[in-house]
């Protein structure tokens, strides 16, 4: 009874596309948005903030970028990894030479060069179709790893072959390097993903979006309908590959501070598109619900010991989290291959008629 | 021009400058290429078997290994070694069917590959967790597989070829033509192509899908074991091989998803092709290309023909 | 637009309109099996054109050529006058021929409201930017078109199945969505294949009713592809008859169930 609809009319249709047209909805979102922009700052422990919830928003980014382009497009991607470094690199490389500039600005422009990425590996996705682009996807993956190693002009020719963030400061404030504070960077973070968020939700329910959509589910019909498959498929891996390419270099410039090339890895690639399977394709909200559940589930098996006095070893319980994980895969393809976005979705209508049954 | 020089025709006058090198070079890529044909075999087998394209025939080669090698570690008699980890391989198709595939009957193949990338992982944790992480070694000559090498005088130099190497070609081709003969030939194999096509359809004539999924992936269990000994017996036994086994998708593209000749095929392609630019045209691009250019390969075929070198031109109907 | 609809069929409409689309001597092979040989013929502007003929005749190719789907070996569509001797999928649909499915088509992911706004595609034009913000033009103009599809809604008599994901409707239900979105891109030449297949009585009578109301309110011309002889006598204009990819009969209801070639395709008399 507290999730009624009953009262709610929609007398235009601009009130009907209402991103949140349920009244409960909107007071949800606004307290969502309250508890991260000031409870967790204020309330949060540092390792909180650090471990939990800026990885947790870098992820949820990447895993927006390639729910766009698999969940959204239906085009399957197993480059996430590196279109991240290119993100992460590109960053590194222009703060090198623009030192001055603010690194929020360079965050967001190193974006532009995923997509440039992006859209060539993607250039292939018009003549294959379906599993086959999984081997592109590879080629790309591996392909950019060499390149991240080989291409000393990256990492500036450093010995170890790693990056390190340099200290950079912007209105009075440190905000990367070595002693900047973690709630400045999380609140960096925050309000880069809200944005980002905001801008991909409305491409989605716009016309682009649709576009894609069609494309993902007959894309013969979309091009009879006029679709052309070209705009299409490459619009969505430069939107999917742009979000990935700021989401490595807010990984490697407001989280880890320093990166290499193991950090873009094709584990990587897996674990995000694991989120989205867990989190549900095609639903922004599943993508941070994946990335949720499977950055936080391991922090917290990690802690699981320690919390009960006993005494595990740290590498046993990676193993355990690489089974938990796999199992966990297993179980939601069985039992919701939509994901937690559609169980979120049909627990709001158990909501609805409750305390009814239907 | 230098350059042009360098692409175009240095990398040629070597070869032929030193054809005893070429040879070797050729042997090697021969050689890398049979192992590879033997892990795609594995994932043809299941494809072919379920439409399933099986991201955990990599985990499942190691986890072979690993348990033959542990078993011996233990003081197990290597033959016994062998056929209990036969039997683990049995008991694994049997869970997998059981725990997995039985609840995910006629999804779509995507949900079922996702599947088969969570079994993965959930193999590798197991895996370590009951093995360890290091890497060990093959046991090699306990098995009675040849070891040593033969020298061959040839174009004023020498050729040598390990005798492991020739054995691994060997059970390759015995492996591909046993399987090959199964699918043909047995009625279990035309239920195999049936399931393959559609699992209801299957169901429907009466197929027994849990017998056939147990048989397929006991027999890719099978073929496992054996491309775990084999390159095992070359390079240690380690979850490396795991990233490796993703190799085995570039050799599919060329040979066919379903196709067990074409496993060789696709794989001694990648092969050859892998070797021959790494020695003659890798130091110009600085080398170590062997992570991506089997994928590149793949991509070039991909692009001229969508449905891979074997694969059937597909009509869509609309 | 609810009324009983039994309007009368004006014959001078077909005689001595103007061509809209014309099939000239068009072949169409897969390998080694020849589709359509030969295939001649015309549709004019206003006309419901039937296209009938035994299964495996070569009628859903047909269409397929005229959509720019399949390219034809041999032999020139001229469309809106312009001559060509194949059709792109694009150009087809931005020059106005839009179509629904034998298999139902539909994009599975979305819901009726959806899918019938993807047939707007090409009236929509506001770009990546304002996308991006859409708070603005691109909100206007998704109002707008809107509207449109909610005026389809109307017409089809399906406002309750608006926020429903297609896969879960009913075929019926389904194949009225297709005809919806079909309708959303404003065609000028709409190609319908068996829009009746699988339907009862009430729904064949809806599904007629609906065509000939296209037909005659928004002038679109039809050609349509159906097995019921009741209906293709009703509603066509005129009828092609295609068997063995090869046309066999072409002229009004009457004539062509009077042919003597046509009785016998249809008995599988041996030719």
């Amino acid at each position: 009874m507290f999730y009624r609809e009953a009262g709610q009319f929609k007398t235009s249709y601009e009130a009907d596309q209402a991103l949140f047209p349920v009244r409960q909805d909107q007071i949800g979102i606004v307290a969502v948005l309250a508890i991260a922009f000031v409870a967790v700052p204020v309330f949060g422990s540092e390792f909180f903030i650090t471990s939990i919830m800026i990885p947790f928003l870098v992820f949820s980014l990447a895993a927006i970028g390639l729910n766009i382009l698999t969940g959204y497009c239906g085009q399957i991607s197993i480059g996430t990894g590196a279109f991240m470094g290119v993100g992460a690199y590109s960053c590194y490389k222009m703060t090198t030479f623009f030192p001055d500039v603010n690194i929020i600005v360079l965050v967001l422009t190193s974006g532009f060069f995923s997509a440039a990425i992006g859209m060539i590996f993607g250039l292939p996705s018009l003549r294959i179709k379906g599993f086959y682009l999984v081997v592109t996807t590879l080629a790309a993956q591996f392909f950019l790893e060499w390149c991240f190693i080989r291409i000393g002009w990256l990492y500036n020719y450093n010995d170890s072959g790693a990056i390190e963030v340099p200290h950079r400061e912007a209105f009075g404030l440190i905000l990367t390097g070595a002693s900047a504070p973690p709630v400045v960077r999380y609140l960096v973070v925050l309000s880069i993903v809200c944005v980002l968020t905001m801008l991909a939700v409305n491409v989605i329910r716009g016309r682009i979006g649709r576009s894609w959509m069609m494309i993902r589910d007959m894309d013969i019909a979309a091009e009879l309908m006029g679709v052309r498959p070209l705009y299409a498929k490459l619009s969505a891996f430069a939107f999917s590959s742009y979000y990935c390419g700021v989401a490595g270099a807010l990984m490697v410039f407001f989280w880890l501070g320093a990166a290499e090339v193991e950090s873009f890895d094709v584990n990587h690639s897996f674990l995000i598109l694991f989120m989205v399977i867990v989190g549900g394709l095609g639903s922004i909200a599943g993508s941070f619900m994946g990335a949720a559940f499977i950055w936080i589930l391991p922090v917290v098996i990690r802690g699981f010991p320690g919390t009960f006095g006993l005494d595990v070893g740290a590498a046993t319980v990676e193993h355990i989290n690489f089974m938990l994980i796999g199992g966990l895969i297993v179980f939601f393809l069985i039992v919701e291959p939509a994901g937690l976005a559609r169980l979120w979705s049909v627990g709001r209508q158990k909501l609805r008629v409750w305390p009814f049954p239907y | 021009m230098d350059l042009l020089y360098d692409i175009l025709i240095d990398p040629f006058v070597q070869m032929f400058a030193a054809p005893d090198f070429l040879l070797q070079v050729l042997w090697e890529g021969f050689v890398a290429g049979t192992l590879y044909a033997l892990l795609a075999l594995g994932f043809v087998l299941i494809f072919k078997a379920s439409g399933v394209f099986n991201f955990a025939q990599g985990i499942m080669v190691v986890f072979a290994a690993l348990s033959l090698v542990g078993l011996h570690a233990l003081g197990v008699p290597a033959y016994l070694a062998l056929v209990l980890a036969l039997a683990i391989m049995g008991v694994l198709a049997i869970s997998v069917e059981r725990v997995v595939l039985r609840h995910l009957v006629n999804q779509p193949d995507i949900i079922l590959f996702m599947a088969t990338i969570g079994i993965t992982y959930f193999l590798i944790g197991l895996g370590e967790f009951v093995f360890g992480g290091e890497p060990k070694s093959m046991i090699t000559e306990e098995l009675g597989l040849p070891t040593g090498s033969t020298d061959i005088e040839i174009f004023g130099g020498l050729l040598i070829m390990q005798h492991i190497d020739i054995a691994a070609a060997v059970i390759a081709a015995l492996l591909v033509g046993g399987l090959a003969f199964f699918f043909s030939v047995t009625r279990i194999g035309r239920a195999l192509r049936a399931v393959a096509d559609d699992h209801q359809a299957a169901l429907s004539v009466g197929i027994s899908l849990n017998q056939i999924w147990v048989i397929v992936w006991f027999a890719a269990g099978i073929v496992a074991l054996a491309t775990g000994i084999m390159w095992g017996a070359r390079s240690d036994v380690s979850f490396a091989l795991q990233i490796i086994a993703l190799k085995a998708l570039p050799v599919l593209v060329l040979g066919g998803f379903t196709s067990v000749p074409g496993a060789i095929i696709g794989g001694l392609i990648i092969g050859f092709g892998e070797k021959l630019f790494e020695i003659y045209w890798g130091g110009l691009i600085g080398g170590g290309i062997e992570s991506w250019f089997a994928f590149v390969i793949a991509l070039i075929f991909l692009l001229f023909r969508p449905q891979g070198l074997f694969g059937e031109k597909i009509i869509e109907r609309i | 637009m609810n009324a009983h609809v039994e309007a009368p069929r004006a014959p001078s409409r077909a005689a001595g309109g103007e061509v809209l689309l014309r099939v000239d001597d068009v072949s169409l092979s897969f390998g080694g099996v020849k589709a359509i040989r030969g295939v001649s013929f015309d549709i004019l502007k206003g006309e419901i054109r039937a296209i009938i003929g035994p299964n495996g005749a070569g009628k859903t190719s047909m269409l397929n050529v005229i959509n720019g789907f399949y390219h034809p070996q041999e032999g020139t569509i001229t469309f809106k006058g312009s001559v060509r001797s194949d059709m792109r999928p694009y150009e087809a649909a931005s020059q106005g021929i839009s179509r629904t499915f034998q298999n139902v088509a539909l994009f599975r992911g979305m819901t009726t409201l959806d899918n019938i706004m993807s047939g707007r595609s090409l009236k929509m034009h506001r770009n990546f930017l304002w996308q991006l913000l859409y708070y603005g033009p691109a909100r206007q103009e998704e109002i707008a078109n809107r509207r449109k599809v909610e005026e389809i809604i109307d017409f089809l008599e399906i406002p309750q199945i608006r926020n429903t994901p297609v896969g879960r409707l009913p075929y019926g239900l389904q194949k009225r969505v297709e005809l919806g979105r079909a309708l959303a891109m404003e065609p000028e030449l709409l190609l319908l294949d068996e829009p009746m297949a699988g339907m009862n009585l009430e729904e064949k009578e809806d599904m007629s009713r609906f065509i000939l109301d296209v037909n005659q309110y928004f002038g679109t011309t039809i050609a349509l592809i159906e097995h019921d002889m009741g209906v293709v006598m009703d509603l066509s204009d005129r009828v092609l008859v295609l068997d063995y990819g090869q046309k066999i009969a072409d002229g009004t209801p009457d004539e062509v169930k009077a042919d003597q070639d046509v009785i016998d395709a249809y008995l599988g008399v041996a030719h």
